[in-house]
C-alpha cells in the first residue's frame, strides 16, 4: 500500500484525513451557504461547562489563583490624571500543569480522543499548547506528537521554540521540527495519516469550550473577593480561541456587562512565512500576525469551522509594543515578585494603559499569566534579537519598527492605549465571507450569522455588503 | 568520535520539499530554501554523523534520515546579561519607590 506522498496528492486527501482524524461530521452544522450553526456546534461536538470542570479537575487543571497588582496599580496611577487608574488583578495560569491557560485547551482534546479510543493525539503547535497536549498526553497514557515550526534555513531557532522543544520531550512527546513555511500543514496531514492519531487541533468545539472554565472561574473568584463583577477583562489575543472561550465563560457566568478587550503585540510589517522575517521578531504568539488574519478569517485553520471566533466577542482590540511587553515583564518580577514568560503578560501591558483611562474604583483582570525559564524570558529573547541586527534602544515606542529595533519606554507613562479599529476588522471579515463563498447573493441566514459573527448590527453589514456590490436576496 | 551504534539518540534531518516543490505564493526569500525537518530518535543501526540511517522515536514511528547530532543537547539558556534590563529595574523601583525626586 503505497500512497502517494507528493504535496499535491496529501493535500488532496486533506478532508478524508481530518475526518478520521478529529470525529466530528461538520456538514451537519452547514447551512450551504456562508452561515452555520455555530451554538449547535459548541453545544453537539463540544461539553457543558459541568463536564470540563470535572474533566479539568481530574487532572489537576484550573482553579488558578487571581492575585491583585498593588504595585503595578500604583505605577500605573502615577502615570495617571488624578483619580484614575483601575485597580489591576491578573489570574495567575501559569499554576497550571503544563504552565499556562492552553492546559484548559489541551485537556478536553486529549479527554475527548481517550474517550474515542485513538492511540495517541498530533498538534501542530510552536507554542504552550504543544507542552499542554504533552501533559496532557502523558497523564492519559496516550502517544503523543508535536509539529513545530522552529528553525530558519540557517537551523537558527527562536530561544523560545526551542524551549517548547525541550519541555515536550519533557512530558515524553516526539517533536518534529520544520523550518518556516506553510506547508507545515503538509508534514502535519502526513503525520495524522502514518499514525492514526487524534488531531488535538487548537479549534475544535471542545478545545475552544476547555477556556470557558477561565471567564466562568474568574468571574466567580472575582466576585467571592470583591462582591462584584470586573469592569474589564483583558486578554491576549493571537488564534482566537482564548478570546472566544474566555468570553463565552464570562457570559455563562452572567456577567454580560463586562467589557472583553483583546491585546496583541503589534508586528506590523513582518512577514509571517518569511524565512528572514522568523528570527528577527521576539515574540512567537499573541501578536497581529495571528491575531488580525485569525479575527478577519476564521476558517482558516485546521478544521473546518473554526470555534473560536474573536470578532463575536472582542469590545474593544489594543495593540501593544514589543518594547513595553518587556518593559512590563521587568515591572511584574521587580514590583510584584512574580516571574512570568514575556508573551504572556501581552495583555497586561495593555492592561496598565488601560488603567489610566479609567477610575480609581473601577477593576481589571488580566486573564492570563504563563510559565517562564531559559528561552522563554527578556534575557534571551533580547540577547537573540541583538544577535540579529535589532537595535535596542529607550524612548518612544511608538517609534518601534518591528525587525528593526525594540524600543523600551523612557518611562512608564510612555505605554499607550493603541486601538486597533474593529469596524476595519469587521469589514475584513465579511469581504473575506464573501469572496469564500463566491456569490454576492447571500440568503437572510446568512446576514444574520454575518451581524452575529462580527457583533455589529444589521446596518453595519448591510453598508459593508453594498460597498462590495453584494445583496441580500 | 561521530560514531553511531544501534540505540544511540540521535537527532536526523530530511528535506520535505525542494524549493521547486514548495507550496504557492511563498515570499522570495522562503520561495529559495527546502523545507527542512528535524526529529530524534535511536538508531536502529551502525553508522556514523553524516550518513542516511533509520532511527525509532518515541513514538514508534520509523523514519530515515541523514544523522546529524548525537545526544544533542539542548543549546537555548538565559542568554547574555542585557543590560538595558537591570537600568530598567532599577527606574521601575526608583519611580515607585524613590521619592519625590524622580516623579
Amino acid at each position: 500500500m503505497n500512497r502517494d506522498m507528493s504535496y499535491d496528492a496529501v493535500m488532496g486527501r486533506k478532508n478524508e484525513i481530518m475526518k478520521k482524524a478529529i470525529g466530528i461530521d461538520f456538514e451537519v452544522f452547514e447551512s450551504g451557504g456562508i452561515s452555520f450553526d455555530y451554538e449547535r456546534m459548541m453545544r453537539e461536538a463540544g461539553y457543558s461547562l459541568d463536564e470540563i470542570q470535572k474533566i479539568q479537575s481530574s487532572t489537576g487543571v484550573g482553579n488558578t489563583p487571581i492575585l491583585e497588582l498593588k504595585n503595578l496599580t500604583a505605577l500605573a496611577r502615577k502615570c495617571a490624571p488624578k483619580g484614575k487608574g483601575a485597580k489591576i488583578y491578573i489570574k495567575d495560569e501559569a499554576a497550571n500543569p503544563s504552565g499556562s491557560f492552553k492546559a484548559r485547551r489541551a485537556a478536553t482534546a486529549v479527554y475527548h480522543a481517550k474517550k474515542l479510543g485513538y492511540k495517541g493525539v498530533i498538534a501542530a503547535t510552536s507554542g504552550n499548547y504543544g507542552a499542554a497536549v504533552a501533559s496532557q498526553a502523558a497523564m492519559a497514557g496516550l502517544k503523543c506528537i508535536v509539529v513545530q515550526e522552529c528553525y530558519d534555513s540557517n537551523m537558527v531557532g527562536q530561544p523560545e521554540i526551542l524551549e517548547k522543544q525541550r519541555v515536550c520531550e519533557a512530558y515524553g512527546a516526539e517533536v518534529v521540527q520544520l523550518t518556516v513555511g506553510p506547508e507545515l500543514f503538509y508534514s502535519f496531514l502526513s503525520l495524522l495519516e502514518e499514525t492514526g492519531y487524534f488531531n488535538a487541533s487548537l479549534y475544535t468545539p471542545f478545545g475552544i469550550a476547555g477556556v470557558e472554565t477561565l471567564g466562568y472561574e474568574l468571574v466567580m473568584q472575582f466576585r467571592e473577593k470583591l462582591g462584584k463583577d470586573p469592569d474589564k477583562v483583558l486578554i491576549t489575543h493571537a488564534g482566537g480561541g482564548n478570546v472566544t472561550g474566555t468570553a463565552r465563560g464570562i457570559i455563562k457566568a452572567g456577567a454580560e456587562n463586562v467589557e472583553v478587550v483583546g491585546a496583541s503585540v503589534d508586528l506590523s510589517g513582518l512577514h509571517m512565512a518569511s524565512d528572514r522575517d522568523f528570527n528577527r521578531k521576539s515574540f512567537t504568539t499573541g501578536h497581529t500576525g495571528f491575531g488580525i488574519p485569525f479575527a478577519t478569517w476564521p476558517d482558516r485553520a485546521d478544521v473546518p469551522r473554526n470555534a473560536a471566533r474573536p470578532l463575536r466577542y472582542l469590545d474593544r482590540y489594543l495593540t501593544v509594543k514589543q518594547g513595553e511587553v518587556f518593559y512590563i515583564t521587568e515591572a511584574l518580577s521587580v514590583l510584584e515578585g512574580i516571574e512570568r514568560g514575556p508573551a504572556g503578560n501581552t495583555s497586561l501591558t495593555a492592561a496598565f494603559a488601560l488603567a489610566q483611562e479609567m477610575d480609581e474604583d473601577q477593576t481589571i483582570v488580566v486573564q492570563e499569566t504563563e510559565y517562564t525559564g531559559a528561552g522563554k524570558h527578556p534575557m534571551p529573547q533580547i540577547s537573540f534579537a541583538k544577535q540579529n541586527g535589532i537595535e535596542i534602544l529607550f524612548g518612544d515606542p511608538d517609534t518601534e519598527i518591528p525587525g528593526k529595533n525594540i524600543v523600551f519606554p523612557d518611562h512608564p507613562s510612555r505605554i499607550k492605549v493603541r486601538d486597533f479599529d474593529l469596524n476595519k476588522a469587521r469589514a475584513s471579515y465579511i469581504k473575506n465571507a464573501i469572496n469564500n463563498y463566491g456569490k454576492n447573493e447571500i440568503s437572510k441566514q446568512d446576514l444574520e450569522f454575518l451581524v452575529k459573527d462580527t457583533k455589529s448590527s444589521e446596518e453595519f453589514v448591510l453598508s459593508v455588503l453594498s460597498e462590495l456590490g453584494a445583496k441580500v436576496e | 568520535m561521530d560514531i553511531i551504534k544501534k540505540g544511540d539518540w540521535v537527532q536526523i534531518h530530511q528535506i520535505v520539499l525542494k524549493p521547486e516543490e514548495r507550496a504557492a505564493h511563498l515570499p522570495e526569500d522562503t520561495k529559495k530554501v527546502p523545507l527542512e525537518l528535524w526529529v530524534k530518535g535511536f538508531a536502529l543501526e551502525d553508522g556514523k554523523i553524516g550518513d542516511e540511517i533509520e532511527v525509532k522515536t518515541v513514538t514508534g514511528r520509523k523514519v530515515r534520515g541523514k544523522a546529524v547530532n548525537l545526544n544533542p543537547r539542548y543549546i537555548h539558556d538565559f542568554g547574555d546579561y542585557v543590560p538595558e534590563l537591570t537600568k530598567i529595574d532599577m527606574q521601575l523601583k526608583e519611580i515607585l519607590f524613590g521619592g519625590d525626586d524622580n516623579e
